[in-house]
């Protein structure tokens, strides 16, 4: 177990590095001087040049490398090229707010796929069982962006129900703040739900043709109830792999979803910073959701042990 | 069985959270209902770009300046809708025989957000701090200064040491705004000035909002409060106004969507006119656009008006060189080159550059990308072969098109009030316009009486556009839409201010 652990550890710290360096040598990459955009169209060379100075911008790629990684382990990220402003706080507004989209988003997604999904498992035969396959199909081919646009076209605009974007954190206003949340979080919800869904209807369709389901139902108990009592924590462990890779999926939806929706999230400030080459924040933004995906991942793993006892005796 | 047992208490933990939720959510909502929605003390209105922060002497960017100018802070000149210039925090002022000095007798009650009085020293603070202490380009503006001297708390003379007719009207841009000598630590999230609103609150990636100032000096605006809602996108713009999240949107960016509010008693559509000209930028220092003779062809080769109604719905002035109507030596250039698709190919046969290939380098801007195909498909026709690159914008144009000059042509909104000089004034600028008669025309303007200025810039545009430094696709219209009881838009949008202080409701 403990040998497993410091395995996973290891690689989880080997990916961030190799994804931080990866971050930074596409920002070098990109056509585009910082120093130029921040001074805007009437800039002398010698003050762009002045102001790479003071960017660090002149210095060796592995310097900068090495003090942008140095400023994110001890939690002092520095201040924007653009605004300068600190970026910490920055991000860590917009962190909350992304949070409160992608965790609703999840909460819609397993809503909808944990039900459906069972029961077009358990009525895959029957016509009403088909329908609700057909319909998930359709979820699956829409793009969360779509969902968006056409919620905010009927909801919004035509019946004037929920307003058609904006934020309002929820201590202030918090009916405003639901109202507000629940457009963005549904285009995104059922878009993924409608993925998930499909992932728990053949996980239990699979689970269902086991022999111990065979027996239970054998002893006596009612379909359903085996399910429930014997089937669901075995069909759990691929639904819960799903899971952990549509959070990925959520994070990078919402980047979209934020814009249609005019939300100030992660996603927002990553779009604004990479068209004004703010680097730093740039860099700052990606890590941070590239740390988010990989420790899901690591979570996952670790769930994996507690869910099935198969894997514990496998790696000790 | 344990482990059952424990499913059974997680459950119970996760529905008795959700019960909390639910409930908090529902009583704290309905204290809440009273507070929420738009009332009638505030006005929203919907913008396209947001501050990157508050400080406008360090950072570039039109959005500061159109957030607080006139608005948090005053100028001592200001320029009204008609772009005259015209008092402000000065109640007057009169200029010197040799044109050199300025006096002016500024008004006597104003104060500063920070309860500190406005004197001639501020303004002479203010005035000295632009070359000090400011890091913009802008700053250059105030070079031409020699001695600024309050004489009194209510008298400030500034001498020139050239005379400058331009100086004066940069006075009403941002290089003119006062600021309290004991306010100007955190100007990039705490700005002190006099005027009638200050910054409340900035939710970032969001909006501003401005709240009315008890004691302020001049007439007091309608408005508890304004709030400026950022948006990128046009089309989320348009649905805030039709749901009700704002009231006004102050830039329209997509002219073909104005139907939804035309036809609708609900709103208004207002038309003004901007400093906006969008510009076909054709490089005059290099490639096969050097040729005199191939940009009188590209001239030629473009129909404005059907170019206008394809791909800015319409809306948009013509005017053939580099001078918005709002401005005193405007003249209507549109007849130099009219259309004509025979002699543009004539021209360009002649140019002996037929066969080579134009880069046409748009910025990832709306009526960039609109105009350019069309621009494409005009110069097509007339036997031009046109290349479309897009490229990032701000970022990769600014360093591919604007400071390496490596293109043919372009298009961009030169939206800088009075920038004839800026764009073709100097040849290592981004059109590498090269032309000493033009740049002594301007010189000429700026030194001598009023009326010598008007002659001299009509001379100058003339000459540009004869030269076919550019071509002028047309100057982008000032569009809003409001609800109807919006009264006191600014309907041109002249001024690098987005002036709030005549809002109302009918």
């Amino acid at each position: 177990m403990i040998v497993r652990l410091v395995q996973r550890i290891a690689i989880l710290l080997a990916s961030l590095v190799v994804s931080s360096v990866l971050v930074f040598a596409f920002m070098a990459v990109l056509p585009g001087d910082p120093a130029r955009v921040v001074l805007g169209t009437s800039a002398s060379d010698a003050a762009v040049a002045q102001l790479r100075g003071e960017f660090g911008l002149d210095r060796p790629l592995v310097d900068q490398y090495l003090s942008w990684v140095h400023g994110l382990v001890t939690f002092d990220p520095g201040n924007s090229y653009i605004s300068h402003t600190p970026i910490g706080p920055q991000i860590a507004d917009r962190l909350q707010v992304t949070l409160w989209l992608v965790g609703t988003g999840m909460v819609v997604a397993c809503i909808l796929a944990f039900p459906l999904g069972i029961l077009m498992a358990v009525r895959h035969r029957r016509p009403s069982g088909l329908i609700l396959s057909a319909l998930s199909q359709v979820g699956v081919a829409v793009p969360a962006f779509l969902a968006g646009i056409l919620m905010i076209t009927v909801f919004a605009v035509e019946f004037g129900w929920l307003p058609a974007n904006g934020w309002t954190p929820p201590v202030e206003d918090p009916v405003l703040f639901l109202k507000q949340l629940l457009l963005p979080a549904l285009s995104l919800g059922v878009v993924q739900g409608a993925v998930l869904t499909r992932y728990v209807r053949s996980a239990v369709l699979d689970v269902l043709r086991e022999d111990y389901l065979r027996t239970a139902r054998a002893k006596g108990l009612r379909p359903t109830r085996a399910l429930l009592r014997h089937g669901l924590r075995n069909a759990a462990v691929p639904v819960v792999t799903v899971l952990a890779l549509q959070l990925a999926t959520l994070l990078v939806g919402s980047v979209v979803i934020e814009r249609v929706f005019v939300i100030p999230g992660l996603g927002s400030l990553l779009l604004d910073s990479v068209s004004n080459r703010d680097l730093v924040v740039v860099q700052d933004v990606v890590v941070i959701i590239a740390m988010a995906v990989l420790l899901v991942n690591f979570l996952v793993d670790m769930v994996y042990l507690l869910i099935d006892p198969r894997l514990r005796v496998g790696a000790s | 069985m344990r482990h059952n047992r424990r499913l059974t208490r997680h459950t119970r933990t996760v529905a008795a959270t959700l019960a909390c939720l639910l409930l908090a959510s529902c009583s704290a909502g309905s204290l809440a209902t009273g507070s929420a929605g738009n009332s009638r003390n505030t006005l929203t209105i919907g913008l396209a770009a947001e501050p990157a922060n508050l400080d406008f002497t360090k950072t570039e960017g039109a959005a500061i300046p159109q957030a607080l100018l006139y608005n948090v802070y005053e100028n001592l000149v200001k320029l009204d809708q008609s772009a005259r210039i015209r008092p402000g925090l000065a109640r007057s002022w009169s200029l010197s025989k040799d044109r050199k000095t300025y006096t002016f007798q500024l008004v006597k009650d104003a104060r500063f957000s920070n309860g500190a009085p406005f004197t001639a020293e501020d303004a002479k603070f203010s005035i000295e701090r632009v070359t000090s202490d400011w890091t913009l380009v802008q700053k250059s503006q105030m070079d031409v200064v020699d001695t600024v001297r309050a004489v009194s708390p209510a008298e400030l003379k500034v001498t020139l040491k050239r005379p400058s007719n331009d100086w004066l009207y940069r006075m009403t841009t941002r290089v003119g705004a006062m600021f309290s000598r004991t306010g100007v630590s955190k100007l990039a999230t705490e700005p002190v000035g006099t005027g009638p609103y200050v910054v409340k609150r900035w939710n970032r990636g969001d909006s501003i909002t401005l709240s009315r100032r008890d004691g302020y000096w001049g007439r007091e605006p309608h408005f508890a409060s304004v709030v400026l809602k950022y948006f990128k996108d046009p089309t989320a713009m348009n649905n805030a106004l039709l749901t009700g999240t704002i009231d006004v949107i102050g830039a329209m960016q997509t002219p073909d969507s104005l139907y939804r509010f035309e036809n609708n008693p609900k709103y208004k559509v207002i038309e003004g006119t901007t400093n906006g000209e969008v510009v076909l930028s054709l490089n005059n220092g290099s490639g096969p656009l050097r040729n005199p003779k191939a940009r009188q062809a590209v001239r030629y080769a473009i129909d404005h008006k059907a170019l206008v109604d394809t791909c800015w719905g319409g809306r948009g002035k013509l005017i053939g060189s580099m001078v918005p109507p709002t401005d005193p030596w405007y003249q209507n250039l549109t007849n130099m080159y009219p259309y004509d698709r025979g002699k543009a190919r004539k021209l360009l046969e002649e140019s002996g550059q037929a066969g080579r290939t134009l880069r046409l380098r748009l910025p990832t801007l709306p009526y960039a990308t609109a105009c350019g195909t069309v621009v494409k498909s005009q110069l097509e026709q007339a036997g031009f072969k046109v290349k479309l690159d897009q490229l990032e914008f701000p970022a990769a144009w600014l360093t591919t098109v604007f400071k390496n000059a490596d293109y043919d042509m372009s298009i961009i909104g030169h939206v800088e009030p009075r920038d004839m000089q800026a764009v073709f004034g100097n040849k290592t600028s981004y059109t590498r316009y090269d032309n000493p008669e033009f740049r002594a025309l301007l010189k000429k303007a700026d030194q001598g009486t009023q009326e010598e200025q008007i002659i001299s810039l009509r001379a100058a545009a003339r000459l540009l556009s004869k030269d076919a430094a550019a071509d002028w696709l047309f100057l982008l219209p000032n569009l809003m839409v409001a609800d109807k009881d919006v009264t006191g838009l600014p309907v041109n949008n002249v001024s690098e201010s987005l002036d709030l202080t005549g809002l109302g409701r009918s």
